[in-house]
């Protein structure tokens, strides 16, 4: 022990390090924020610190060339040891980094921590959220695969709608014409040096502020934010109700950010690496490509807008949120913190938060892509073809070849971008059958041109038997007027 | 006159120093930007379209499409498979074609064609197309793309090489298929 304290004299009489640490983690904070609330803040920088040292553990390995990256992923997942362990914690590490840093951003929200004299300290959090979606981003494309290919075409097709620069900001982002080795390249120097970089310095400066400033007290319910006064007030209570940050509250900071490491590596155990999934091939396109977990949501709006609202939407939405969030800490610099007085703030975060859970389970089923193999994969269900015409079986036939399926599900399986036809019988007449096969319409295409009359009668006969038991099929009342026997129009038995 | 006195010699030498900064830095940068705009300024002077044979016209049977592939023309060393290009290809009959890019117009995913019910179908969103590349149901706002074509010597040569998007490089594509070249095979496109 003594040797190492002799050494440590001697170091510090050299580099003087020891007081200013001391004084950084022994600063005095209110006893009030000593609690479970106040460790995501750190959480995200022990993770941050784990993507760093993964990453460049990743870096030794990988090969960002278009034509090896995929089969560098392999080897890392097959050859290397544990290769495929360090991927994992990677990939689940950025999962909870993003995570963590929103539910950090939450409770500063709900907590009034933006106020004065935080205000750029939320700032560059708001920075660092982008920066960390960036990364995200950037790092699903280096897991060059389909996904990573189809989500660069869908990022360029979105970058191309930019109003009179779009297409110099789609050569921008590609490196070239098409995706492809200048593309990945680019996207390399952007996950391993600009962003993180970037990331680093900001994140510096986030704690720095921190420690200047100051961690936010507890908000209490009617204690007023007021410019004049509140300096003088926090100084007052770190003063009067205040205690060491080591160990009074950090010991908690440690014991969750422990936890969250272990939770990172059980997931990266049990459930292994991201992918790779297929070649990144171009001419395979057999492949539904979807974006990673944090951009699920984003993908089911993509296909819920209206598409007249669609460019706009992408466009403008996020500067708009950008600009929102950048301002909030002006627009809201003094008054009340606590959640208890701020309902809009509590209704605003539960909004976005089913807003954005529910898009992302909505994308995890992705009800309006089409099952591309339901036409020859499942079935028409038996009890659905007993006792039924030549006709009616003719038309079931029609049904499956044509890929109706691929859209309209019957008994539970099958595409869900139509609506179930299970009841259709119910529902629309024989010729409101007719014209919405021929005709299309309602986001169905019209199939006029590629079926015979023969072919559509036999599909609407099919049809027409797609009732409950108990309920007899829609009718056109007023055929019973027109047509000389008084029933309605029903193709031949 | 007075005022200049009262610059130190150090202090001028200093202004001095980051002028020369700030001179050295602008002369650096414009080298700079000109590399990393290289992409884009490539595309304004010579353009990454040129012309890319698909096969002979007889590979490709009358009344059906069928996917077509090829090299892209503008290709570096490290792109690998990602250089390899897909496209849909209808002979409508004889040498009139129509040669569809597989993104689709929504937002670049791979279209497929099914030629039972005559559609094309995008696994993402959901647009649907018609055989002739026509918007049939979806998010798309408009058609495939459509490449201009040429047949020359009994082989189909497609205008291609770079991604297409909903944005500005599908208009250039389009526009010079509208300038005469839709359904081509006529001498007019040669």
């Amino acid at each position: 022990m003594r040797v190492i304290r002799t050494i440590g004299e001697w170091l510090d009489a050299r580099l003087q390090i020891a007081a200013p640490i001391r004084e950084v983690v022994e600063h005095p904070v209110p006893k009030n924020t000593a609690s479970w609330w106040y460790v995501f803040g750190s959480a995200a920088l022990v993770v941050f610190a784990l993507q760093l040292v993964t990453g460049i553990l990743l870096g030794l390995v990988y090969v960002p060339s278009a034509g090896d990256a995929w089969s560098s992923l392999q080897t890392l997942n097959h050859d290397v040891s544990l290769g495929w362990f360090i991927r994992a914690l990677h990939g689940w590490g950025s999962n909870f980094m993003v995570a963590i840093v929103l539910i950090h951003m939450m409770q500063v929200f709900l907590f009034g921590a933006y106020k004065f004299p935080r205000e750029l300290t939320w700032i560059i959090g708001v920075l660092l959220l982008l920066m960390t979606l960036g990364m995200a981003f950037t790092g699903q494309v280096l897991r060059f695969d389909q996904d990573a290919y189809w989500g660069l075409g869908i990022g360029a097709s979105i970058a191309s709608r930019v109003p009179v620069v779009g297409d110099a900001v789609v050569k921008l982002m590609l490196g070239g014409p098409i995706i492809a080795g200048a593309t990945l390249s680019r996207f390399f120097a952007l996950h391993v040096f600009v962003v993180p970089g970037l990331l680093i310095g900001f994140v510096c400066l986030h704690v720095l502020m921190v420690l200047k400033l100051g961690i936010n007290e507890w908000p209490m319910p009617g204690r007023i934010v007021k410019r004049a006064t509140y300096l003088g007030e926090y100084h007052e209570l770190t003063k009067r109700d205040g205690a060491p940050f080591l160990p009074y509250a950090a010991w908690k900071d440690a014991f969750f950010a422990a936890g969250v490491l272990l939770a990172v590596s059980a997931c990266a155990v049990y459930y292994g690496p991201f992918g790779p999934t297929g070649q990144p091939d171009p001419t395979i396109i057999q492949t539904v490509p979807k974006p990673d977990y944090f951009f699920l949501w984003l993908y089911a709006v993509l296909s819920l807008l209206p598409p007249s609202m669609e460019t706009p939407a992408l466009l403008i939405g996020p500067v708009v949120v950008i600009i929102a969030l950048l301002l909030l800490p002006f627009l809201s610099g003094e008054g009340e913190k606590s959640w208890r007085r701020r309902p809009i703030a509590v209704i605003t975060v539960l909004l976005i938060a089913v807003a954005l859970s529910t898009f992302t389970r909505l994308a995890e089923i992705a009800p309006w892509s089409p099952h591309m193999n339901a036409w020859s994969g499942d079935p028409i269900p038996q009890q659905m073809l007993k006792g039924t015409t030549a006709l009616e079986r003719q038309g079931a036939l029609v049904f499956q070849a044509k890929q109706c399926r691929n859209c309209h599900a019957l008994g539970d399986s099958g595409g869900e971008r139509g609506p179930a036809l299970d009841q259709v019988a119910v529902r629309l007449t024989l010729d409101q059958l007719i014209r919405q096969v021929i005709q299309g319409g309602g986001n169905m295409p019209a199939y006029g041109n590629n079926l015979s009359p023969a072919e559509t009668t036999a599909l609407v006969a099919f049809l027409q038997r797609l009732h409950p038991p108990g309920q007899s099929p829609a009718i056109d009342a007023s055929r019973r007027i027109v047509t000389d026997d008084g029933a309605d129009r029903r193709p031949a038995r | 006159m007075s005022n200049e006195s009262q610059i130190s010699r150090r202090g001028l030498f200093m202004k001095i120093g980051i002028l020369f900064n700030g001179v050295v830095a602008t002369a650096l940068a414009v080298p700079i930007v000109q590399y990393v705009a290289s992409s884009i300024l490539r595309s304004r002077a010579n353009g990454y379209l040129s012309w890319v044979t698909l096969g002979r016209v007889s590979d490709f049977p009358e009344g059906e499409t069928r996917l077509a592939t090829f090299r892209n023309p503008y290709v570096m060393p490290t792109d690998g498979k990602t250089a390899d290009t897909a496209c849909w290809v209808r002979r409508i009959g004889g040498d009139e074609f129509q040669v569809f890019a597989v993104n689709c117009a929504h937002l670049g995913c791979p279209v497929r064609w099914f030629p039972q019910s005559g559609l094309f179908m995008c696994p993402c969103h959901g647009g649907a197309y018609y055989r002739d590349g026509s918007r049939a149901s979806g998010p798309p706002e408009r058609g495939l793309f459509e490449y201009p074509i040429k047949i020359q010597n009994g082989e189909i040569t497609i205008h291609a090489g770079e991604l297409p998007t909903p944005g500005a490089t599908a208009d250039k594509q389009s526009a010079s298929r509208d300038s005469g070249c839709r359904g081509c095979g006529k001498p007019s496109c040669a």
